[in-house]
């Protein structure tokens, strides 16, 4: 009994007062179902598990009961002599028992704890990977921090729940009842005094758990608020000090500190009460039942030992009781947070349908076209019949409508033709549909009306993955990975050699900035490049995309404000990208614009002019007033 | 130090003490009431005391039961008024402690920093006092305690409680230090999980964009693996705790019983003294290992209390000037910098930001501000607030160096919109009040008309009453700056500083607003920062800042045709609108 006692009191002291914040499951059944498909264990090892659990529960109770014979021995009738030999003899069957139950403690927790740890594995990589799958409106709907939890919060809680509270669980269960038989066996009259005891026990437990879980809620939002005035007021504390509003903000942070601190000390009250109120509920009841006991060990012989016995168990049989409730509450816990997980893994994976897909190509000296592992440079479309469709880089875009959202249409009948090696550019304000046009193209997006074609090809015939190779990408926010520079360009294509990286980087003009970091390409790119400027980071997302060397391109130029002489890196680096391509630029400088093949103006999702420089000029719309400062873009 | 930390109990000591003295008596009665369980046995049943003894001592049990009651649940409102005060005592003086800070110090924290500093570690800190008080105090209680009644039960059995004692600590001990590296080999291999899901989470576009979904699949899949490799090898080392308690409980109790049952036969004890010194070990044991545990969580919360210290400690760099507030200079506007170099001494470059710098600016002159990035034109400005105080030279507004000046009283001259601009959480009323907490109805409608935003305000159903979310996310760029410049003109300062705030501006707006500076603020010194050559080609002075010094100063015109770095950029931004 003993070491799960101090487990518990152990863990209550690390957790602090955590004990509000109760999640219940939906459908506890399924899920449970579920999560015990990830526990892949034999079934033998499954039984030894219970077998070990069963003998050290066991084992914890005979050793208390192993006191009677010794006890009653002792103050028995038998000669000086043969009371030494049955005390040595119940002191090593005392010793044994002790012993067997803690090689079967021992084992029971690793034996569980390397199977919840690989049902765990398991889980983290099932959900991972159905992350993966999921299509770009999944994460637009679902904040990082939201999916965050899922690892970080729900994960955990499962794994603890499968590794600790399960066993713990079915612990303090087969501990009670055995318990309760064993003093129902030992003495029936004093068990009444104890069910008294654990029943005023259970009131004073719900009565001041619903307390401790009200006020807890209630520190908890008084919580939140001091922590959001710290996170504004610390955030805009040079707005505070440029407006010497320091003594407002000490004011009003004075207030909340101190409704916090007054919501705190209730819950923390109510929470620190339960300990003493149900241990000293106990300690009463064993006055009781030391009177009781001495009345009938008096009146009608109850030997001592039982008696002795019967005392010890009534000091231990409140601790089951405590640890079923609060196992059964982190189980609840985590199965909520299994559930959510689940919930992750079905939401629908994106769908792919397309036969279609990407090869490289060699050309012999006849023209014709074989195909090839590895990057040639040269790519051709494989129909689902084998035959080959040189690619051109040739993308239609026919009467568009598309909504994020029902109802709620953000693309009208757009129409855009981009033949081989145009430059295509898209200028508008925020939120017009710049970036929702390129996104439908690489099918980040299904479109709901209309086609896209690809080399005369709908794209949704084409394998996803071999439409979307075969398109670059330079993303506004040009997100970089945790590892060297060199990593991050190889990100483009992976079989890159360290030669055709540097080739790429010095094509778009990054080689000499990177050559001048601390240590060059093998430089480490920490937490999405913020050791970098936001310059650096962008002529690096280019690097990346020239490795990948895609017969089209699409750009999404960055927006905020670089000063001229790293834009102009940049823009020397894009126009090298753009060369001998099908590009797609979403503009947000002009000086960008200005050469392409045709530039579409869109506004509120509707392509209102669309043209070369001069003629859009010349028309004097919409273009024209943004082109000579009349109007906010962006 | 932890101890530094204690004075914030201030306030709350009369919880602070009671708490663990109600704990103390709260273990004392409760350790008693096995020793009259052996005087029951002993006097009552085995001896002469019978029916009247045993109820007597009942009663004196339940009494003691009650009493341990009372004072437990005592000690629990003791120690949480006195933890919560002291953690709210603690929360106010880092609050107010960073309210003193300068620019200098918020740098060197950064924000995120110091909000994780007031939020979890005073929480840390908050919480291991509170458990201080109580588990702390009663884990050597109960262990002080038993051993002593064990003592006056039998002093030769009690020897074996104090070899079992020590040999379990140092287990433990020994058991914590293994796992403590294991436990840190873990959190590190789940830190490195989570933070590649969420970088993974951050790039999904660039990772589908390029396809590496079995790329990153792969990635997670070894972390994932790595993690339950030191997952499974920790708990396999952590759960070592149940044989080592397991086993000194065992052994203690066997030879107890062994001896003490000699001692029984022997006539040396009463029976009931073995059952009471049989109940008393459990009480010991478990106590050591509380100890334990307690001390972890303790020598945990040490690097908060560090944290905690280390910003109470810092004594901000910039304070009041020793200028008497009733004789200051009349506040006319005028601002002069008088061979000022400047760096930044946090960042540890030493290369200077500014070096020699000499600008005059006389009052209500509109003078702009325009070069590179990184070329310190915020820098610059921030020295005449005394964001920063200068590393050489002198910065003087209306002919004072603003190192005299009270604080206070050298910021109400100046109207400072931030390039990083913020908006509080509360309504726009609320947001422009900030400028001056006083002003009308009236001033302040007419400071809005100024910043080009009261025609967008009245557009909101609420008006100025529209209420903003944290970091003014419902409104757009371009209306967060206005509403930051009309902020800042609520103030009606003699020095206006614009740093680069109207970049999410449109031409057109900027144009009114530049002209209703010229029109309202007439006599108001305006500073602006500014990358269009737009923004500034109305100024009456246009300073070129380029590395650290000044590389041309003049008006537009006179620029244009005389200096090479405003002709470069003027052709950067003009390319293409002539053909």
């Amino acid at each position: 009994m003993a070491e799960r006692t101090m487990k518990f009191k152990a863990a209550e002291a690390h957790k602090g007062h955590r004990g509000g914040g109760f999640q219940k499951p939906k459908d506890a059944g399924k899920t449970i179902r579920r999560l015990l498909s990830y526990i892949t264990a034999k079934k033998t090892l499954l039984l030894l598990i219970a077998l070990c659990l069963l003998c050290s529960t066991a084992s914890g109770i005979a050793g208390t009961y192993l006191l009677r014979p010794i006890i009653n021995n002792l103050t028995g009738p038998l000669p000086h002599a043969e009371k030494i030999g049955a005390l040595l003899r119940g002191c090593i069957t005392l010793f044994l028992v002790h012993i067997a139950g803690c090689v079967c403690t021992y084992a029971q927790s690793v034996l569980t704890a390397v199977m919840a740890q690989k049902a765990a594995n398991r889980l983290r990589a099932d959900l991972f990977d159905a992350l993966e799958e999921k299509p770009l409106c999944f994460f637009d709907a679902h904040p990082h921090g939201e999916l965050m939890s899922r690892f970080t919060n729900d994960a955990d809680n499962v794994a603890f729940a499968m590794e600790q509270s399960i066993v713990n669980l079915a612990s303090s269960i087969l501990t009670f009842v055995g318990l309760v038989c064993i003093m129902i066996y030992t003495s029936p009259l004093l068990f009444v005094i104890t069910v008294l005891v654990l029943a005023v026990s259970m009131m004073v437990f719900k009565v001041f758990g619903g307390r401790s879980r009200s006020y807890y809620r209630k520190q908890q939002a008084a919580l939140g608020q001091v922590n959001g005035d710290i996170q504004e007021i610390i955030e805009g504390l040079k707005v505070v000090k440029a407006f010497t509003h320091e003594e407002i903000a000490k004011k009003e942070f004075a207030v909340l500190n101190d409704a916090y601190r007054a919501a705190a000390t209730d819950a923390n009250f109510y929470a620190g009460a339960i300990m003493p109120l149900s241990a000293n509920i106990m300690n009463i009841g064993y006055a009781f039942t030391a009177v009781a006991g001495g009345f009938l060990a008096l009146v009608r012989g109850f030997d001592l030992g039982g008696l002795a016995t019967y005392l010890l168990y009534s000091r231990q049989v409140g601790r089951p009781v405590e640890q079923i409730s609060q196992q059964l509450n982190s189980i609840l816990s985590a199965l909520a947070g299994a559930e959510r997980i689940f919930e992750v893994m079905d939401a629908p994976a994106e769908t792919d349908a397309g036969k279609v897909v990407l090869v490289g190509v060699t050309y012999d000296e006849t023209g014709a076209m074989t195909e090839t592992e590895g990057h040639t440079g040269h790519w051709a479309w494989k129909q689902p019949d084998g035959t080959l469709v040189p690619l051109r880089g040739d993308v239609r875009l026919h009467n568009v409508d598309f909504s994020y959202v029902e109802n709620k249409r953000v693309l009208h009948s757009v129409d855009v033709f981009a033949k081989p090696g145009q430059k295509i550019a898209f200028v508008g304000s925020t939120g017009a549909g710049k970036t929702t046009i390129t996104n439908l193209i690489n099918r980040f997006y299904e479109i709901e009306n209309g086609s896209i074609t690809y080399d005369g090809i709908d794209v949704r015939d084409i394998e996803k993955d071999s439409l979307r190779r075969s398109l670059g990408a330079v993303l506004q926010d040009t997100h970089l990975f945790t590892g060297t520079v060199m990593d991050n360009i190889r990100y483009g294509r992976l079989d890159a050699t360290d030669e055709e990286c540097i080739a790429a980087a010095k094509s778009v003009n990054a080689h000499s900035f990177i050559r001048r970091l601390p240590n060059g390409y093998n430089t480490m790119v920490t937490g999405d490049g913020a050791n970098l400027s936001q310059g650096q980071r962008q002529l690096l997302a280019i690097a990346r995309a020239a490795v990948a060397d895609p017969p089209v391109m699409v750009l999404d130029e960055a927006t905020s404000s670089i000063d001229t002489r790293t834009e102009r890196h940049i823009q020397q680096g894009m126009d090298a990208l753009m060369h001998g391509r099908t590009v797609f630029v979403i503009a947000h400088r002009l000086s960008t614009v200005r050469n392409a093949d045709c530039i579409v103006v869109i506004e509120q999702g509707r392509i209102q002019e669309k043209g070369t420089h001069e003629e859009l000029l010349a028309q004097k719309g919409r273009y024209y007033l943004l082109y000579t400062g009349q109007h906010e873009l962006d | 130090m932890i101890f530094k930390l204690l004075k914030f109990i201030k306030g709350y000591e009369k919880a602070a003490l009671l708490a663990p003295l109600c704990v103390i008596i709260e273990v004392i009665c409760e350790l008693i009431l096995p020793r009259l369980m052996s005087g029951i046995i002993d006097v009552g049943i085995n001896g002469s005391g019978g029916f009247a003894y045993i109820l007597r001592t009942g009663a004196i049990m339940l009494a003691l039961a009650v009493c341990s009651m009372i004072t437990g649940v005592s000690s629990s409102k003791f120690a949480s008024t006195a933890s919560q005060g002291f953690g709210a005592n603690l929360r106010k003086a880092m609050f107010d402690s960073v309210q003193d800070f300068s620019f200098a110090d918020i740098d060197r924290f950064s924000s995120a920093s110091l909000i994780t500093r007031l939020t979890n570690d005073v929480n840390t800190i908050q919480q291991m006092v509170g458990m201080g008080l109580r588990i702390l105090v009663r884990a050597p209680m109960v262990l002080i305690v038993a051993l002593v009644i064990c003592r006056s039960i039998n002093a030769r059995l009690t020897l074996i409680l104090l070899a079992v004692v020590p040999f379990m600590a140092v287990c433990i001990a020994l058991l914590m230090s293994v796992c403590r590296k294991l436990f840190r080999a873990f959190q590190e291999r789940i830190d490195g999980l989570n933070d590649s899901v969420q970088e993974n989470l951050i790039a999904i576009r660039v990772v589908k964009a390029f396809v590496r979904e079995s790329y990153e699949k792969e990635k997670f899949r070894a972390r994932n693996d790595a993690l339950r490799t030191a997952a499974v090898k920790t708990a396999t080392r952590v759960v070592f705790m149940h044989p080592i308690m397991q086993i000194c409980f065992n052994v203690a109790i066997v030879f107890v019983l062994w001896f003490g049952g000699q001692y029984v036969t022997g006539g040396n004890l009463l029976t009931g003294d073995l059952y009471s010194f049989i109940s008393y070990i459990t009480n010991v044991l478990m106590s050591v290992m509380m100890i334990a545990f307690t001390l972890l969580t303790v020598t945990r919360a040490r690097a908060c209390a560090d944290r905690i210290n280390e910003v109470l400690e810092t004594v901000p760099d910039i304070r009041d000037g020793s200028a008497d507030p009733a004789h200051l200079p009349p506040a006319r506007g005028s601002v002069e910098f008088r061979d000022v170099s400047f760096k930044y001494v946090s960042t540890g470059t030493g290369d200077d930001v500014l070096s020699h710098i000499d600008l005059s600016i006389a009052p209500g002159e509109f003078v702009a501000v325009i070069g590179g990035t990184g070329v310190g034109k915020s820098s610059l400005v921030n020295l005449i607030p005394r964001f920063y105080d200068v590393t050489g030279g002198q910065v003087l507004v209306d002919g004072m160096d603003v190192r005299d000046y009270p604080l206070e009283r050298l910021r109400e001259r100046i109207g400072m919109v931030l390039q990083n601009n913020i908006l509080f959480s509360g309504t726009i009323r609320e947001n422009l009040l900030w400028g001056d907490p006083e002003a009308t109805e009236e001033q302040m409608i007419a400071a809005a008309k100024n910043a080009q935003a009261y025609d967008f305000i009245m557009s909101f159903p609420d008006g100025f009453d529209t209420y903003l979310e944290q970091g003014g996310v419902n409104v757009s760029g371009g209306q967060k700056q206005r509403l930051c410049i009309a902020r800042a003109m609520l103030r009606r300062p003699p020095i206006l500083i614009l740093d680069d705030s109207t970049s999410a501006v449109d031409s057109a707006t900027e144009a009114a607003i530049r002209s209703s500076f010229s029109e309202n603020l007439k006599g108001t010194t305006v500073i602006i920062i500014a990358q269009r050559i737009s923004s500034v080609r109305s100024a009456d002075k246009i300073v070129i800042l380029d590395d650290d010094h000044i590389a041309g100063l003049g008006t537009h015109e006179q620029l244009l045709a005389t200096n090479k770095i405003y002709q470069e950029i003027y052709m950067s931004q003009q390319e293409g609108v002539s053909d």
